[in-house]
């Protein structure tokens, strides 16, 4: 009794801190799942601080072995001649006149929809929620050859009013689901009230419906944005004059050029993807929770 | 060089102007009409309802539902870029081109059949690392730790990328020569790989790619989910003597299942539908890297097969209908839409 009392007192402060045990788990078993988190956030980084590298070369020195993330020769050319050399400016333009319009077009048409089908019970009803949800099967792929014929037949390709006109549609089945899950949150004796003070149906939907619900709209609002903000496949199909170009496309035909745009290419990728990722990291709770929230929940 | 002139900011704000007005302009026009017409001509009892439907409804009906009615009379056609204006429809066309699918090339020398077979072990491959890595790490990260919030935020940053640019990127380092990976594999004594000519490494690269691009997405569905999973269950478990690996077998994973199955099925068929990771990544335009949406895309558009593309898509469309229909029966998926 006496000698492993004496044995543990022996022990130093450092020894007696990797022997503690935090929520039933060792020191060296923590310091595995530390060390395990650390090389995945290693390799998640590596190549997002590799474009990084790129954009702060000097011009001829693009093309190198080197692996350091900061070049001891960092100049900021390269996003000089992104801002004020290339189109770049014009690509942003482009896409944010685009992504701007379908996001909010994608509202009014959803927005009115989605709050008939969590109000009222209707013939077709649960058979036209199966079909919004289907149409989220449809690979985007398979729908480019009919909509190139239809804008073609339109007049449509290279403009913007296609690519709007078929963002928006595209976006409502995703955004009448979000909303419709949202609306049926809100209690309608709400509504029922102002109903019996003689408010219209409409009114309440505007007055108290709307206001209340601007968390949901916020939500789709993102969700369209970052959809259209980022898609590349229809834009492609739609768009081939250099004035049109979004910047998915730009960026594609910088890094086409690899040898001589590889540091533009990067300046211009840091530019946006700093932006767009913060706004993404930010809001990604609720972007996730409306992702899973069509499939999980349903009424 | 096209620079950002005024005149070319008037021209796109007025066209997309103009298309946002007219827009609107319809929508409100659409609801009186379809509101009037109910109501007053056919005294029906939900005209509230029909104003409220008709924008949406109207807007899928002209572009989802007029494009696949499209494609499908496409595909009963020889449309090609030579016979833009004039192709020939009929059954024999259509027969025709559901048969070339399955007995000649899709694109040059590739067949349908091995293209498939990419496309499903692609998917497997996919799945299989998204949900192993990313429960790994949400498992990981279902502690308490001092970095906790640093860790979440770092592993999120390839999604949080947009993917064009991380497919490019990525692109541009599977070069043989400049690209970080060859570097790395050099330092290590492996000599350097064609990630870009050689098939097979071109489709682990493809795979490389998208598994740091997808294993993000997993790992916050996985994290959610083993958190709402009440602390009694565990604390029980340890009163019994359950070690670690039998709660994670006979808790966590039984409770995550509900949300873990439709992010898996989702997963399934981003991945299946993956366009952006097998287009970039095939720089050469190698055929044995595509899966089928890519070969569907080079059908259309590099070929311009426009009438043979129609029915390979509907073949696609009709792989991924079967799929989900076995989904839906099997998991009871849309029982809450009948409410």
């Amino acid at each position: 009794m006496e000698d492993t009392l004496v044995v543990r007192r022996k022990r130093s402060l450092p020894v007696r801190l990797l022997m503690a045990r935090i929520e039933g788990e060792s020191i060296w078993f923590r310091l595995l799942v530390n060390i395990i988190l650390i090389a995945a956030c290693v390799i998640a980084l590596y190549p997002a601080l590799r474009i990084l590298a790129v954009s702060l070369r000097p011009h001829d020195r693009l093309l190198s072995t080197s692996l350091a993330i900061i070049p001891p020769d960092a100049t900021l050319g390269n996003y000089h001649s992104v801002l004020f050399e290339k189109d770049f400016p014009l690509w942003i333009w482009n896409s944010l006149l685009i992504t701007i319009s379908t996001s909010i077009m994608g509202l009014i048409l959803s927005a009115t929809s989605a709050y008939a089908f969590s109000r009222w019970r209707f013939h077709g009803r649960s058979g036209f929620l199966i079909f919004l949800l289907t149409t989220q099967m449809i690979p985007a792929a398979m729908m480019m050859v009919p909509l190139y014929i239809i804008a073609a037949r339109l007049g449509l390709i290279n403009t913007y009013t296609g690519l709007v006109l078929s963002y928006s549609v595209s976006s409502i089945p995703f955004s009448i689901w979000i909303m419709k899950g949202y609306y049926d949150t809100i209690p309608s004796s709400l509504e029922e009230a102002a109903m019996i003070d003689g408010a219209s149906r409409m009114y309440t939907l505007y007055r108290i419906v709307l206001p209340l619900a601007a968390p949901a709209l916020a939500v789709v609002f993102l969700f369209n944005f970052m959809n259209s903000w980022n898609d590349f496949l229809l834009a492609r199909i739609m768009l081939q004059r250099p004035a049109v170009l979004t910047w998915p496309l730009g960026l594609q035909s910088l890094q086409q050029q690899f040898q001589t745009q590889w540091g533009a290419y990067a300046a211009a990728s840091i530019l946006i993807s700093i932006p767009v990722g913060g706004l993404f990291l930010f809001t990604s709770k609720w972007l996730v929770s409306g992702l899973t929230l069509g499939s999980v929940k349903g009424d | 060089m096209q620079s950002l002139t005024s005149q070319i900011i008037t021209n796109s704000l007025g066209q997309v102007g103009l298309t946002v007005l007219a827009l609107v302009a319809g929508v409100v026009l659409i609801e009186l009409l379809v509101y009037l017409a109910a109501g007053k001509i056919f005294h029906a009892k939900n005209a509230l309802v029909y104003m409220l439907l008709a924008p949406a409804v109207i807007g899928l009906a002209l572009l989802i539902v007029y494009p696949i009615v499209l494609e499908l009379r496409l595909a009963f056609s020889n449309m090609s870029l030579r016979r833009f204006k004039n192709p020939d429809y009929g059954l024999a066309q259509g027969l025709d081109n559901f048969k070339l699918i399955f007995t000649e090339p899709v694109l040059k020398q590739v067949m349908f059949f091995p293209v498939f077979l990419r496309t499903i072990l692609w998917t497997g491959i996919q799945v299989v690392f998204h949900v192993t890595l990313g429960l790994g790490l949400a498992l990981l990260l279902n502690r308490k730790l001092l970095l906790k919030g640093l860790y979440k935020v770092l592993l999120v940053i390839p999604w949080a990328i947009p993917q064009v640019i991380a497919c490019l990127t990525w692109r541009g380092e599977f070069h043989f020569e400049y690209g970080f990976v060859n570097i790395l594999l050099k330092a290590v004594g492996i000599p350097g790989v064609q990630w870009k000519s050689d098939p097979f490494w071109n489709f682990v690269a493809m795979n490389i790619t998208n598994i740091w691009l997808g294993v993000p997405f997993m790992m916050v569905i996985c994290l959610g989910a083993l958190q709402s999973i009440a602390k009694e269950y565990y604390e029980a478990a340890k009163m019994d003597g359950a070690t670690g690996w039998r709660k994670l077998r006979s808790i966590s994973l039984p409770l995550m299942a509900p949300i873990l199955t439709p992010a898996v099925i989702l997963g399934v068929i981003w991945t299946f539908n993956n366009f952006n990771v097998p287009y970039f990544i095939n720089e050469n335009h190698l055929e044995t890297s595509d899966i089928l949406v890519t070969a569907l895309f080079r059908a259309a558009f590099e070929y311009n097969r426009y009438g043979f593309s129609a029915a390979f898509a509907i073949v696609i469309f009709l792989i991924l209908f079967i799929f989900s229909a076995f989904y839906i029966r099997f998991t009871g998926a849309l029982k809450s839409v009948r409410g």
